[in-house]
């Protein structure tokens, strides 16, 4: 049985990841593991003790103390994590997923290690646009965002702040590897069955591209799906956004980060550009 | 994980540091090398502060040790610190000049003097960094708990015992004002945690030394008696020591001890930073550091250094984290020795001593003499044992070697006791087995061939070695040699069991794919 990492940590989004899981558990008949992540903090804990002297079994006092003022701390935030997988559970459950295919828990150390540990075990990741500093800096990313995507190897969907019911699905394709893995998923898997599914090529693609371009239409067709083609001229940046909203898309299918990293040190980054603009969930294949 | 993603997150499309696949050896748990440095600017620089505090008189004091000028320790101190800032691997650990690496260098600077220092300590360099290029650093697991608490009680023993020779021909004045210092140091901190208690323990008898006339009227010695101290900034120097191999003859037998030494406290005080912080380093990127960190100091006119493991404790409990505290001690230290130098001269040998005498307190193991009578007796034979050997000699690799050697002769015996020869004898009385159970090599080989019965008249021998390991040559030697020894009395003999036996002989264990392999091994 197929199995969702669902990475939450109980901000505003904690509801719609939990929502777009179960849409993904029911279409894909998927169990899901629900993960909290208790970050280590970077500076655990301080002392405020000048005195530049040390006495008599200076290091293990200074041990124990520094010790008992992290456990008080780890306490305060293992009882938060207690919540937060309680909520996610009982949210699933009142979505229908039978309580037999939901694992939920919380776990020490950083969602990056944590993903790359369970990559090879899971078949997908779902992970919120943004986490507990949501409401600060707007118009910025989650902090985990990009490292998660470049580090699995399974599809990754960033959920938006809201969940609406999907019924029309945007696949983004520029003839790259990425674009490509994301189309053989389309066909292999019943994700996007009775979805309609619109596939857009931006710019003037070369004659590969275009090559491309047609063979994931004949596949797609062959998958039983209705594909409708668009190739507008211009930059992917503008042209997507103003194709979701004009055609009233409700998923992103995407390549990630598929340009050199000095592309995108000089440029940008096409992928966190789009991530950041559209306010719909973006399904990720790398 | 509060504000810090807000600054450091990905709101850019730069490329991140933090890619764990593109800079692995960068991150310390999960931090990047800038989070590493930024991550507490105020409190590490205060801590930094308070660590340069102590820094000054322990950089003088080991100058003194070694026999040069206070302005080689002092020099030194800055350049280690501020190097291994940039380049080690443990962020929060203090590197500068110390007692254990002064101690190895008194005969070369009696015999040769500075410059064969200098030299000493670029090749001591040199011999750090290719440790850690070559994961020497590993190396480490080999030195058990005993012997790390024998180093670190012989060490300030020794600091300890290197205050003496200032009480020499000094009246009481000296007396009187080393036990005002120790009350200043230890009393302060009961009525205000906010003042390092060393650096007015400094500043108050430095002041009653030139207001009283102590200094001037010779009863008491100061620091600028005992020799130059920095009155600019360091300048690269490059060591008057002619190239050749007599050069080298005569530094080496002294930088390879000084780069085990500072190799050894270092990676030990790293071990104390990170459980103190919670947190894991590079312990092989610090072996390279310290190796980079040393040539710096060879060239800048600085005795060779490693970590404190004092000066470390102090900086986490003031609350010092990152990379900056160390950069900032050591700057501090430098500005306060160029800007104050008239007033560092008048400081009294007193309070340094005083000072000292703190840190040798301060880094004894006190624990260690209740566990004498908890612990098990090899331990503490260890422990003793290595204290003992580094007393004597003043050197503290040989009493680490010492300790490793002893620590691994004990547990050998000690796993040479598992070893049990059972027999049986036939109903028909015509053969008789031998099962062996345990672990045979060479230190349980003779306890294995005396347990068998020699003397006894039997057609048929077995030997049932399925349950026992063999390790080495030794221990096939000796199943041969029993073997031999019953076919000569016409017994015939029968080994059952060689393959799952011999399995241990293979040097890669780890490379039986069987699941439960390890098991077997484990299994008495």
């Amino acid at each position: 049985m197929k199995k969702l990492l669902v990475c939450t940590d109980g901000s505003v989004y904690a509801t719609s990841i939990c929502d777009h899981a179960a849409w993904l558990a029911k279409r894909l008949d998927a169990s899901i593991h629900v993960l909290n992540m208790l970050e280590p903090a970077p500076i655990a804990s301080f002392q405020s003790d000048f005195t530049g002297i040390i006495g008599f079994d200076a290091q293990q006092k200074l041990s124990d103390e520094l010790v008992a003022l992290e456990q008080a701390k780890s306490r305060v935030a293992q009882s938060h994590a207690d919540v937060i997988i309680k909520a996610a559970r009982a949210h699933l459950t009142e979505s229908g997923i039978p309580d037999a295919e939901i694992e939920a828990e919380a776990r020490h150390g950083t969602l990056v290690d944590a993903v790359a540990d369970f990559d090879p075990t899971h078949d997908m990741i779902v992970i919120g646009k943004r986490g507990e500093h949501a409401d600060f800096a707007k118009g910025h990313l989650g902090s985990n965002l990009e490292r998660v995507i470049r580090i699995s190897k399974h599809p990754v969907l960033v959920a938006a702040r809201a969940f609406q019911p999907i019924e029309r699905v945007l696949i983004a394709f520029d003839g790259g590897p990425s674009a490509r893995k994301a189309i053989d998923y389309a066909c292999r898997h019943p994700l996007f069955q009775g979805l309609s599914v619109r596939l857009l090529c931006v710019g003037s693609p070369s004659s590969a591209a275009k090559l491309e371009l047609e063979a994931a239409q004949l596949k797609l067709h062959d998958a039983g799906h209705q594909v409708e083609v668009e190739q507008p001229n211009g930059e992917p940046e503008k042209i997507i956004p103003e194709v979701v909203s004009r055609e009233n898309i409700q998923l992103l299918v995407m390549g990630a980060y598929g340009h050199s990293r000095i592309r995108e040190f000089f440029i940008g980054s096409t992928t966190t550009a789009l991530v950041r603009t559209c306010q719909i969930p973006v399904l990720l294949f790398r | 994980m509060g504000a810090l993603p807000a600054i450091f997150g990905p709101d850019t499309a730069l490329p991140r540091l933090s890619d764990s696949k593109t800079f692995p050896s960068f991150l310390m748990s999960s931090m990047t090398y800038k989070q590493q440095w930024f991550c507490n600017p105020v409190r590490d620089v205060v801590a930094g502060a308070v660590v340069a505090l102590a820094l000054i008189p322990e950089a003088i004091a080991f100058s003194i040790i070694a026999g040069v000028d206070p302005k080689v320790g002092l020099y030194a101190s800055f350049s280690m610190a501020l190097v291994i800032s940039f380049v080690g691997g443990r962020p929060g650990m203090i590197s500068a000049a110390t007692g254990a690496m002064a101690l190895l260098m008194v005969d070369l600077v009696k015999e040769h003097g500075l410059e064969y220092l200098l030299a000493a300590t670029l090749l001591t360099g040199v011999i750090q960094a290719v440790a850690g290029v070559f994961k020497l650093g590993n190396l480490m697991m080999f030195v058990s708990r005993s012997v790390v608490v024998g180093f670190v009680n012989a060490l300030a023993i020794l600091i300890f015992m290197a205050q003496l020779p200032e009480f020499e021909g000094q009246g009481p004045l000296m007396y009187a004002c080393v036990a005002g210092g120790l009350a200043i140091i230890y009393g302060l901190p009961r009525i205000t945690r906010i003042v390092p208690s060393p650096l007015v323990c400094i500043i108050v008898l430095t002041i009653l030394s030139i207001s009283l006339g102590w200094g001037d009227q010779d009863l008491l010695r100061t620091v600028g008696d005992m020799g130059e101290l920095p009155d600019t900034l360091p300048v690269f120097l490059w060591p008057q020591v002619p190239l050749n191999f007599e050069t080298l003859a005569i530094i080496l037998p002294y930088s390879l001890p000084l780069a085990v030494v500072g190799l050894l406290e270092s990676l030990m005080t790293s071990t104390i930073v990170d459980d103190l912080t919670d947190t894991s380093s590079d312990k092989n990127r610090e072996c390279t550091g310290q190796g980079i960190a040393n040539l710096a100091t060879g060239v800048l006119g600085g005795m060779a250094g490693c970590a404190m493991i004092g000066q470390s404790v102090i900086n986490i409990k003031s609350g010092g984290r990152g990379r900056l505290s160390t950069f900032s001690a050591g700057i501090i230290l430098l500005i306060l020795c160029v800007v104050l130098g008239d007033w560092v001269a008048q400081i009294p040998m007193a309070a340094l001593v005083a000072v000292m005498i703190m840190v040798s307190i301060g880094t004894f193991n006190w624990s260690s003499f209740r566990n004498l009578a908890v612990h098990n007796k090899t331990s503490s034979v260890v422990m003793i044992a290595t204290v003992l050997s580094v007393v004597l000699t003043h050197n503290l690799a040989i009493g680490v070697g010492v300790g490793v050697l002893l620590s691994a002769l004990f547990f050998a015996y000690r796993i040479s006791q598992l070893l049990e020869v059972s027999s049986e004898l036939s109903t028909d009385r015509q053969t008789r087995t031998y099962f062996v159970r345990g672990q045979l090599f060479f230190v349980s080989s003779s306890k294995f061939a005396d347990a068998f019965d020699f003397s006894e008249v039997v057609k048929h021998i077995r030997i049932d070695v399925s349950r026992a390991h063999l390790w080495d040559l030794t221990s096939i030697t000796a199943l041969d040699r029993v073997v031999l020894k019953f076919r000569r009395e016409g017994a015939e003999v029968e080994i059952v069991g060689l393959n799952e036996a011999s399995k241990t002989l293979v040097l890669r264990l780890a490379q039986h794919d069987k699941p439960g392999a390890m098991d077997d091994v484990g299994a008495h």
